[in-house]
C-alpha cells in the first residue's frame, strides 16, 4: 500500500497516454492533437488547464436561453375563473381549461427536448469539459426527473445551479439545493408543513445526498431533520420560505440540539466524517474506477485521503479534484480502463475525440436514452447506477450501433437505413504519422488508431484481428479504411471501458 | 493462452458445438444458463428449474389512460347513460347508433358486456381464458400520465424507485442476472422492468439486436465476429470490468442468432396485421423457441382519448383484443397455453361524464384482464358506483397490488411482500 495514497505522479511519467486518460476521465475525450497539447503542457499545468477552466473563455448561459413562462402558475384572475367553471360545471369552459393544460404541457416537453439537446451540444462543444462533467456528475447525485416535476424551466434552472457549483464548494451547493424549485417539488417538500410534516426530502438528503445509506443516522433523526426543513417551498421560480409553515422548535439531530432550520440541519450533517466520506467515494467511483466490488484496502486509502482534503478544504472541489487528477494512483495501471462509460460518456467522447460531425442533435439524444441515460429523466431518485448496470447483451449492440451511426451516418429506422449524407473526414486523427509523400505506413496507423480509441494500448489478438482485415482490403489508409477500422475497434468490448 | 480462456473461445464453439462448451465446468454461470437453454431445447427436454417448463408473465402496457367504462360496458346501469349521452355504448339488446355497435355480451346479470370491437377478447371469454377485474385502481390516485404510470410501474404510491418486476428478479436471483431474464418489445424498456441487479433486454424488432456495422461492408462482419466471439482475452483478470464486457458480448452474439432465427420461422396459426400483434408475435416465437424468459413486456399507445374517441377507440380495442387472441391461439397451438399468462393494464380509467368534444379526460379505476388457460375465467369483483364518485371519477374496488401480488405469488411463486414492501387484498384469478 502507498505510504501517501495521494502521491503525485512524477512529472516525466505524464506521457501521452497519460494526458489522453486525463481527457477522458476529467473531461469527454479530446482529438490527438488536443492530447498531444495537453501532454507538451506537462501535468501541472495540463490539471490546472482541467480544473482551473473559470480562465478559459465560454458562453455563459443565461436564464433567458429558455422559457420560464410555459409552466407559471395561474394568475388570480385565471384561478377565478377555472373554479367558476368547476363549480357551475360550466362544460364548455371546462373543456377549454383541458385544452389550455394540455396545449403547456405540449410546450413544455418540446422544451425538454430542447433542454436535452442543449446540454448535449454543449458538452460536445465547450472547451471546459470538466465543468460539464461535474454538472452531469451532480445531476446524477442530487437527483431530480422532469417526469415527477414536469417543469421544464425548473430542470434547467437546477442543471443552471450545478454548472454553477460545479467545482465550486460542496457545502454550499447543498445549501442551494434544499431551497431550488425543481428539488422542492421532486421530494415533496413543498407539501412539508410543520402542521403535516414530509419527510422524503430529509430521508434522501442524508440517505442520498451527504450521508449515505444506513451510516449514523436514525429514523428519529430524519423526523426532526424534516421538521427542520418544513417552510421551504417556492413560489414560482424562485425558493419561498413560508414562516407560517416552519417548526422553529428545538430539535435533536445526530445529537446535537437546537432550533435548526434547514441550514442549522446541513451544517450538523457536514460535520460528520461520513459525509466527506461519502462524497470522495462517489466521486472514487465517479472519475477513478467502478469495479463492482466492495472497496480494496489501497481504493479505501484513497477515498480516505480524498475525504481529508474536502474537510480540510471544507468542501471546495477543486483541492480534491487536482490532488486525484495529479495522483500517481489515478494513471496507475489498474485504474486506466477501468470505467465502463455512461451513455453520455460514450456518446461525448466518441464525437469530440474523433471529430465526427453532428448530424443531428436528436439522434444524439435519443441514443442516449436507448442505452439507459435519457438527461433530465433519471429512472430514480438514486439516479443512475453506473458502472455494469448500463450493460446488457441488447445495450451492448446498442453502444455498438451508435457508433455504426456515428461513423458513417447511418442510422436505421425501424427496417430501413436512413442516411444522413455528411460524410465523416477521419484523415485528422493520422495527420502527424503521414510521411512527407503524404501517405501513412499501414502497421503504424492502426496500431495508433486503435489505441487512441480505444484509451490504451490493444491486446496484439486484436492487433491482429484488425490488422490482417486492413491488409485483405489493399494497401492504403484511405478515409474508407480509416474508418472500417474505427467501426471494428468501437465494436469492441473493451470500447466500452474509458 | 490458459486454460479458462478456452470455454470462451470461437474455436470451442465451432470445434465442439453448443453442448460441449456448455458442460466445461469453468464457464461462469452468466453465459451457462443460455447455453443450457440451447442445449436443453436442442436435446428437447425441457427440464431442471429455470429452464423452458418454467412459468411465463407477458404484460400489455395500454399507454395514455384507457376508457375502462366504454371497455367493459355497465349496461346495467342508467348512470352510465345519463353521464355518456353520445359516447355511451348501447346494451347488446339495444339498437346500435352510427357503425359502433351495440356491446357484446358477458354478463346478463350484472349488466356486463364488452365493447363491441373487442371480439377478440368474447372469443377468450367464451372460451373460458379471460378474467375481468372490475375496478382496479389505488388510493389518492393520481392523473397525470407519467406518475400514475410511475405508479403502478414501480407499486410505489411516490412513484420512486424500481420496477416491481425488477424487484421480483432481484429477489429471486441470487445476486447475479438472469440472462435473457425479461425481455421488452419496444425502443426504451420500461421502468417495471427495471430492477437493482435485474435490467431488461430491449428491442424494436429482431432486426436490431445485431450489430449493423455490416450494412455499411460486408466483409467486417466476419472481423465483427472473431472479435466479439472471442470470449474473455488472455491476461484480462476474470473479475475486471473488461472480462465482464468480454462475457456479455459473446452472450450478445449467442442470443442474437437465436432471437432472430427463432422470430424468422413461420408462426403456427395466422395473426392480425397491427403493431401490437406484431410484438405479440415475437414474444410468441420467442416463447415457442424455449428462451429462458420469464417476462415479456409489449406495449400500445394512443389511449388518450380527449375527444372524438368513438371512433378511434374502437380500433385501438379492436387491435388489441384480436392480438390478444391470435397470441392465445398460437400459445394453443403450441401446447404452451398452461405456462402462459398474460396481463394487460392501463395507468388509469377515465372520466365518468364524457367532455364537450365527445372524448373523456383522465379519471382513475378501471378494469384490468388477465388472460390465460391457467386464469379462473370470469367477472372478478364488483363494478364501481356511478355515483358515489371521486371528483366526479370512480372510486377503486381493487387495488392493482393486489393483482401483482396474486399473479407474484401464484403464478410466478414469488414472496409477494418483500417484493410490493407490504401485503395487499389478493385477487384469487389464478387457478390452484
Amino acid at each position: 500500500m502507498l505510504e501517501n495514497p495521494l502521491q503525485p505522479l512524477p512529472e516525466k511519467a505524464f506521457d501521452y497516454d497519460a494526458a489522453v486518460h486525463l481527457l477522458n476521465r476529467a473531461g469527454f475525450g479530446g482529438t490527438p492533437a488536443q492530447a498531444r497539447g495537453l501532454a507538451d503542457m506537462g501535468l501541472h499545468k495540463a490539471v490546472d488547464q482541467l480544473v482551473k477552466y473559470e480562465s478559459i473563455a465560454y458562453e455563459s448561459v443565461t436564464a433567458d436561453l429558455f422559457d420560464s413562462d410555459i409552466m407559471s402558475p395561474p394568475t388570480e384572475e385565471q384561478r377565478v375563473s377555472s373554479q367558476k367553471a368547476r363549480q357551475s360545471n360550466d362544460e364548455e369552459a371546462l373543456a377549454a381549461l383541458q385544452r389550455e393544460r394540455q396545449r403547456k404541457q405540449g410546450l413544455d416537453r418540446k422544451q425538454i427536448a430542447e433542454l436535452q439537446m442543449w446540454w448535449i451540444k454543449r458538452m460536445i462543444e465547450t472547451p471546459r469539459p470538466l465543468e460539464e462533467k461535474m454538472t452531469l456528475f451532480f445531476h446524477g447525485h442530487f437527483t431530480t426527473g422532469y417526469r415527477t416535476i414536469e417543469d421544464s424551466f425548473h430542470m434547467f434552472q437546477q442543471n443552471q445551479l450545478f454548472r454553477k457549483f460545479a467545482t465550486g464548494n460542496f457545502a454550499q451547493l447543498a445549501g442551494r439545493i434544499i431551497r431550488d424549485p425543481a428539488m422542492l417539488k421532486y421530494l415533496d417538500n413543498d407539501d412539508n408543513r410543520k402542521s403535516n410534516p414530509n419527510e422524503n426530502l430529509a430521508r434522501e438528503l442524508m440517505e442520498l445526498f451527504t450521508l449515505g445509506e444506513g451510516r449514523g443516522y436514525t429514523e428519529a433523526d430524519i423526523k426532526a431533520g424534516a421538521l427542520a426543513l418544513t417552510g421551504y417551498t417556492f413560489q414560482d421560480d424562485t425558493f419561498y420560505f413560508n414562516k407560517n409553515n416552519h417548526d422553529s422548535s428545538t430539535k435533536k439531530i445526530l445529537g446535537k440540539s437546537g432550533p435548526f432550520d434547514g441550514d442549522g440541519f446541513l451544517d450538523v450533517i457536514l460535520a460528520r466524517n461520513e459525509c466527506a466520506e461519502f462524497i470522495a467515494s462517489k466521486l472514487f467511483r465517479f472519475f477513478i474506477n467502478d469495479s463492482p466490488r466492495d472497496f480494496t484496502k489501497e481504493q479505501m486509502a484513497f477515498i480516505l485521503a480524498m475525504a481529508k482534503i474536502l474537510r480540510s478544504s471544507k468542501y471546495e472541489l477543486k483541492p480534491v479534484l487536482d490532488a486525484v487528477f495529479s495522483s500517481a494512483y489515478f494513471y496507475s495501471a489498474a485504474n486506466r480502463g477501468a470505467i465502463i462509460k455512461s451513455p453520455i460518456q460514450l456518446t461525448v467522447q466518441a464525437v469530440r475525440s474523433l471529430r465526427i460531425p453532428v448530424r443531428e442533435l436528436s439522434s444524439l439524444a435519443s441514443a442516449t436514452d436507448l442505452m439507459g441515460q435519457n438527461v433530465f429523466f433519471p429512472p430514480n431518485v438514486k439516479g443512475w447506477d453506473g458502472g455494469r448496470s448500463w450493460i446488457n447483451t441488447s445495450t451492448l449492440f446498442i453502444r455498438q450501433n451508435v457508433l455504426v451511426y456515428l461513423l458513417t451516418g447511418r442510422k436505421p429506422d425501424m427496417y430501413e437505413w436512413q442516411a444522413i449524407d455528411i460524410p465523416f473526414d477521419a484523415t485528422h486523427l493520422l495527420e502527424h504519422l503521414r510521411q512527407p509523400d503524404g501517405s501513412v505506413d499501414m502497421a503504424s496507423g492502426i496500431e495508433y488508431l486503435m489505441r487512441f480509441t480505444l484509451g490504451q494500448s490493444p491486446a496484439p489478438l486484436r492487433l491482429q484481428e484488425v490488422m490482417a482485415f486492413a491488409k485483405s482490403r489493399g494497401e492504403r489508409l484511405d478515409n474508407n479504411r480509416i474508418i472500417a477500422v474505427l467501426l471494428l475497434t468501437t465494436a469492441m468490448p473493451e470500447y466500452q471501458l474509458c | 493462452m490458459s486454460e479458462h480462456n478456452i470455454p470462451y473461445s470461437r474455436r470451442l464453439f465451432i470445434r465442439h458445438g453448443v453442448a460441449l462448451a456448455s458442460m466445461a465446468t469453468t464457464i461462469p454461470h452468466f453465459i451457462q444458463n443460455s447455453a443450457l437453454g440451447m442445449v436443453a431445447q436442442l436435446a428437447g427436454n425441457p427440464g431442471g428449474a429455470g429452464l423452458p417448463q418454467d412459468r411465463i408473465l407477458v404484460v400489455v402496457q395500454l399507454g395514455g389512460g384507457n376508457d375502462g367504462l366504454n371497455t367493459v360496458i355497465p349496461f346495467g346501469m342508467n348512470e352510465y347513460y345519463n353521464a355518456r349521452p353520445t359516447i355511451g355504448i348501447p346494451a347488446p339488446s339495444g339498437t346500435a347508433k352510427g357503425q359502433t355497435g351495440v356491446a357484446l355480451m358477458l354478463d346478463q346479470k350484472r349488466g356486463l358486456g364488452l365493447n363491441p370491437s373487442l371480439r377478440g377478447l368474447k372469443s377468450l371469454y367464451d372460451d373460458g381464458k379471460l378474467a375481468v377485474l372490475q375496478g382496479v385502481g389505488y388510493p389518492n390516485p393520481n392523473r397525470s400520465h407519467f406518475t400514475s404510470m410511475d405508479i403502478w410501474q414501480t407499486a410505489n404510491m411516490g412513484a420512486k424507485g424500481n420496477g416491481w418486476i425488477g424487484r421480483y428478479f432481484d429477489n429471486t436471483c441470487n445476486g447475479t442476472p438472469i440472462p435473457d431474464g425479461s425481455i421488452n418489445i419496444g425502443a426504451t424498456a420500461p421502468l417495471a422492468l427495471n430492477g437493482h441487479i435485474q435490467k431488461p433486454i430491449s428491442f424494436v424488432s429482431p432486426e436490431l439486436f445485431r450489430w449493423l456495422g455490416s450494412e455499411a461492408h460486408k466483409s467486417l462482419d466476419d472481423p465483427y465476429q472473431q472479435i466479439n466471439r472471442a470470449g474473455i482475452l488472455p491476461q484480462t483478470a476474470e473479475t475486471s470490468q473488461a472480462a465482464f464486457l468480454m462475457r456479455t458480448a459473446l452472450d450478445a452474439q449467442l442470443s442474437s442468432v437465436r432471437i432472430r432465427s427463432a422470430v424468422g420461422k413461420s408462426p403456427l396459426t395466422t395473426w392480425p396485421q397491427s403493431e401490437i400483434a406484431q410484438q405479440l408475435r415475437i414474444v410468441s416465437a420467442l416463447i415457442r423457441d424455449g428462451m429462458p424468459t420469464r417476462v415479456y413486456y409489449v406495449s400500445q399507445g394512443g389511449y388518450d382519448t380527449h375527444g372524438g374517441q368513438l371512433g378511434s377507440h374502437g380500433r385501438q380495442l379492436q387491435q388489441v383484443g384480436d392480438a390478444l387472441a391470435a397470441f392465445q391461439n398460437e400459445m394453443a397451438a403450441q401446447q404452451s397455453e398452461d405456462r402462459v399468462v398474460t396481463m394487460v393494464f392501463s395507468e388509469f380509467g377515465r372520466r365518468v361524464r364524457q367532455n364537450a368534444s365527445g372524448g373523456t379526460d383522465h379519471g382513475t379505476a378501471a378494469p384490468m384482464f388477465v388472460i390465460g388457460s391457467k386464469v379462473k375465467a370470469g367477472v372478478h369483483g364488483d363494478h364501481p358506483s356511478l355515483t358515489d364518485l371521486d371528483q366526479g371519477d370512480l372510486k377503486f374496488k381493487q387495488d392493482f397490488r393486489g393483482v401483482y401480488a396474486n399473479i407474484l405469488e401464484d403464478w410466478l411463486r414469488a414472496p409477494s411482500a418483500k417484493i410490493l414492501g407490504g401485503t395487499f387484498a389478493k385477487t384469487s384469478i389464478i387457478k390452484a
